[in-house]
């Protein structure tokens, strides 16, 4: 039975592999690059064992590095620097990739129809499923691998190298599971995505809220996250390969849900089921159309960093607190400003993370346009009365006042909640409005490049998500890794001003630039021809 | 009479491939005018251009008296538009698509739409992702005819309509015709444009090859005849405009051109006509021989 079932699996894992040979090896060299030059960058850095060990208290006791990295377990040696610094976001890259690549050889291919000309061929039920399945998984784990062999190339310890290495596949593993479970519940391949990166990015702030206040905060909320259990395998310190067991059954029992839901719909269908709508509309212009294709994406974002703000928010007095109950931190905590610095500074560098999340929102808006113009979408609209200009405004504001909207939900969460917290609502909601609203202009000018794109070379629109990526890297990495500081410059976030140091220059100026890319993929636009 | 659209010496270039070469199109007003052409001859590239989706290298179109680059908005107030290949948003019902096209064009007749909703047997309240090939096109149909315009661009509207629809669709646009507005319909299956053409034009490789009304291109056209004789063919392999001759003792068959018709049949009739079968000349016919050229 299950043989029959799965008749066909290596013809589709082949179509797969030839699908992807640009795009799995582009993951691979990334995710395995990024880790020898991690290894490398941090070697430099910290040769002796003093400055480890000074590099750990620090680390730990800076609340916005617990948040966006962990805590750091192991200052012995190389390898517990590198599982600190990169463990997380190796994590939370081969979620996406893994994400990306079972979403697109299931649920994508059966809203395409391709599915049904498959399925139609000696191909067995459960084979598309089981050949995404092992193409991600199968990718998650030579990643692994490499990256182990990457850091024993590097001279570190083989079960350290080994424990990083598997830590990192099962993420992939974990998040192939997922993807294919969400890729039963909608019929549309992009709901799917958006309910698996919803998950990632929730339980990636579930680790990042426990973590952010060491042990005076709710550390337990680390083991409900996929990334969270990277961490507690403390790869290079204890090497604890029983963690691994938890990702591994997560994968497994996902694997077999979603194998058991294909066999009870059928192809082209989701669980999720359509239902018939009203025979007539309202929508008459194009900005109607625009709010009803956009808003459910706009209210997913706002409540999502609604969300997230407030967890931040909720533990931003925790980071005082720990800087007060350990007096051995006392001399450094001093020399950075005392513990209300220490708040300052973590929600400057939460505020920034948002504005970059906040990024991919604005994106994904302005990509809309390209998307409806590629699936002949925009060609109907166009031959009405309505303008290119037109058209192009009523996406575009949703990135640039949409992305108002989700800042300010960001900041909402953070100001309701500290401000609760400290009785001082008065005065936190507005700043924290403010700090989480002066990323807006970075994030404008993101959205920018993209409408260049857009407007002037509409073949390369995907190269945005790579703007979005490698802003986030060289933002989030660059000043660790000793990057040049005009490669850190090019980053718009770079020149965000921290929190609470407000001023309007760097502002008006991101505002500016922002502007003129808007201008040129506007008139870009105007002037090009339809895709068709 | 006016031209509803005129189009001379229109090139458009996509990289290496020359899309238009050339092309003349004329369309006059209150006129049904058949856009015929194979797939990739350049139909849908005209109409686009026509529609300021795409720019003309070179070359001037006109529609409705203004520039379709320049004055889009204003032309699009007055035409409405039928794609060959109709994609519906997936979240959007039947009924919510027309309403917006007609609202975007300034509104729509609301007891059209009802009767053209019955009459295409369309159940507006379904999504857009759940319609079939057929029914999304017909969305696109309700949409574009029951809105108040003077000129409809049609590009292959009837690919994935079954017969039915397709007689349905045939007696829409004769009422389109009642009315007084402009037609130009592209398409390549003949029969259609035979049935609701006033005029023709037909398009090879973006150039426009030939352009009347039937009648005139009738001229173009061969009569195939097979008649049983009295006695044996006599002259008629000599005679002008007669083509792929059999004969087998007193039965002949062969063609002749619409034009030279008289003269074979008065050869004929000098033999003594027993039974006589012609088939009128078609356009399927005319079409193949402007491709076999091609080829």
């Amino acid at each position: 039975m299950i043989g029959t079932a799965l008749i066909g699996t290596g013809h589709l894992v082949r179509l797969a592999l030839r699908r992807d040979r640009i795009l799995l090896p582009i993951w691979i060299l990334f995710l395995v690059g990024i880790t020898y030059s991690t290894t490398t960058a941090l070697e430099e850095l910290y040769k002796t064992p003093e400055s480890r060990a000074l590099l750990g208290v620090t680390a730990n006791a800076n609340s916005a590095f617990l948040a966006m990295l962990g805590p750091l377990h192991d200052t012995s040696s190389l390898g517990g620097l590198v599982a600190w610094r990169w463990g997380v976001f190796s994590g939370l890259f081969i979620a996406i990739m893994a994400m990306l690549v079972v979403t697109r050889h299931t649920r994508a291919e059966e809203e395409a129809g391709r599915t049904e000309l498959i399925s139609a061929t000696v191909v067995g039920r459960h084979a598309p499923l089981a050949a995404a399945v092992i193409v991600a998984g199968g990718t998650s784990l030579l990643i692994g691998v490499l990256q182990a062999l990457a850091l024993i190339g590097k001279d570190l310890d083989a079960t350290g190298a080994f424990a990083f290495g598997l830590s990192t596949a099962s993420v992939g593993l974990v998040f192939t599971g997922v993807s294919a479970f969400t890729a039963q519940l909608s019929e549309n391949s992009r709901v799917s995505n958006a309910i698996a990166g919803g998950f990632l990015g929730v339980t990636y702030l579930f680790r990042a809220a426990g973590d952010a206040a060491g042990e005076s905060g709710p550390q337990w909320l680390t083991w409900f996250s996929p990334i969270g259990w990277t961490e507690h395998v403390r790869s290079f310190g204890d090497d604890r390969f029983w963690v691994l067991g938890i990702s591994l059954a997560a994968f497994v029992l996902l694997v077999g849900v979603s194998a058991y839901v294909v066999t009870r719909r059928d192809v082209g269908l989701g669980l999720l089921a359509t239902r018939l709508g009203p025979a007539g509309g309202t929508i008459g212009t194009p900005f109607g159309l625009a709010w009803r294709l956009q808003k459910g994406s706009l209210i997913g974002w706002s409540l999502a960093l609604l969300v997230v703000g407030t967890i931040y928010g909720s533990v931003a007095q925790a980071v005082g607190q720990m800087v007060q109950d350990n007096p051995a931190l006392g001399q450094i905590v001093q020399q950075i400003g005392g513990a209300d610095a220490m708040v300052d500074a973590f929600f400057a560098t939460i505020t920034q993370m948002l504005g970059l999340i906040t990024s991919i929102y604005l994106v994904q808006a302005v990509l809309r346009l390209r998307s409806e113009e590629t699936s002949f979408r925009a060609e109907p609209l166009l031959a009405t009365p309505v303008s290119r200009w037109g058209w192009v405004a009523s996406h575009a504001v949703f990135a640039l006042a949409g992305g108002a909207v989700v800042l300010a939900s960001a900041g909402l969460g953070l100001g309701l909640v500290h401000g609760l917290r400290t009785d001082d609502l008065g005065t936190v909601l507005p700043q924290m409005l403010g700090a989480a609203l002066v990323q807006l202009p970075a994030a404008w000018v993101i959205a920018g490049v993209a409408l260049a794109l857009f407007g002037l070379f509409p073949q390369f629109t995907g190269v945005s998500w790579a703007v979005v990526s490698v802003s986030l890297v060289i933002t989030l990495l660059g000043p660790a890794l000793q990057l040049d500081q005009w490669i850190i410059d090019v980053a718009p976030f770079t020149h965000v001003p921290k929190y609470p140091d407000i001023v309007a220059g760097p502002l008006l100026w991101l505002t500016g630039v922002a502007a003129v890319l808007l201008a040129a993929g506007f008139a870009g636009f105007r002037r090009r021809d339809l895709t068709t | 009479m006016t031209s509803a659209i005129s189009v001379s010496g229109l090139v458009k270039t996509f990289g290496p491939t020359r899309a238009l070469d050339d092309l003349d199109l004329n369309v006059q007003t209150g006129e049904v005018h058949g856009f015929l052409g194979p797939n990739g001859a350049g139909k849908s590239t005209t109409i686009r251009i026509l529609l300021g989706l795409l720019r003309a290298d070179s070359g001037t179109a006109r529609l409705l008296g203004g520039d379709p680059w320049k004055d889009t908005a204003a032309l699009h107030r007055r035409l409405a538009y039928v794609p060959g290949d109709v994609n519906l948003w997936p979240n959007l019902t039947g009924g919510e698509v027309i309403d917006l096209l007609g609202r975007l064009r300034g509104g729509l007749r609301k007891q059209r739409r009802e009767e053209l909703l019955e009459r295409f047997e369309l159940d507006p309240r379904k999504k857009g992702r759940t319609y079939s090939k057929g029914n999304r096109q017909k969305v696109a149909l309700v949409a574009a005819l029951s809105s108040d315009v003077e000129l409809l661009i049609l590009d292959e509207p009837t690919s994935g309509l079954d017969p039915l629809m397709e007689a349905v669709f045939q007696d829409c646009i004769n009422d389109e015709r009642e009315r007084g507005r402009t037609v130009l319909l592209s398409s390549h299956i003949l029969a259609e444009v035979e049935a609701l053409c006033d005029r023709v034009s037909i398009i090879r490789n973006g150039h426009c090859v030939e352009t009347g009304t039937l009648a005139d291109l009738r001229h173009l056209t061969r009569t195939s005849i097979s008649a049983e004789l009295a006695g044996p063919p006599n002259g008629l392999a000599n005679l002008d405009g007669v083509h792929d001759l059999v004969a087998e003792g007193n039965r002949v068959k062969f063609e002749v051109d619409s034009d030279k018709l008289d003269l074979a049949l008065k050869q004929l009739v000098s033999s003594g006509v027993r039974t006589l079968t012609s088939q009128p000349p078609t356009l399927e016919e005319l079409f193949l021989r402007h491709y076999e050229d091609a080829k």
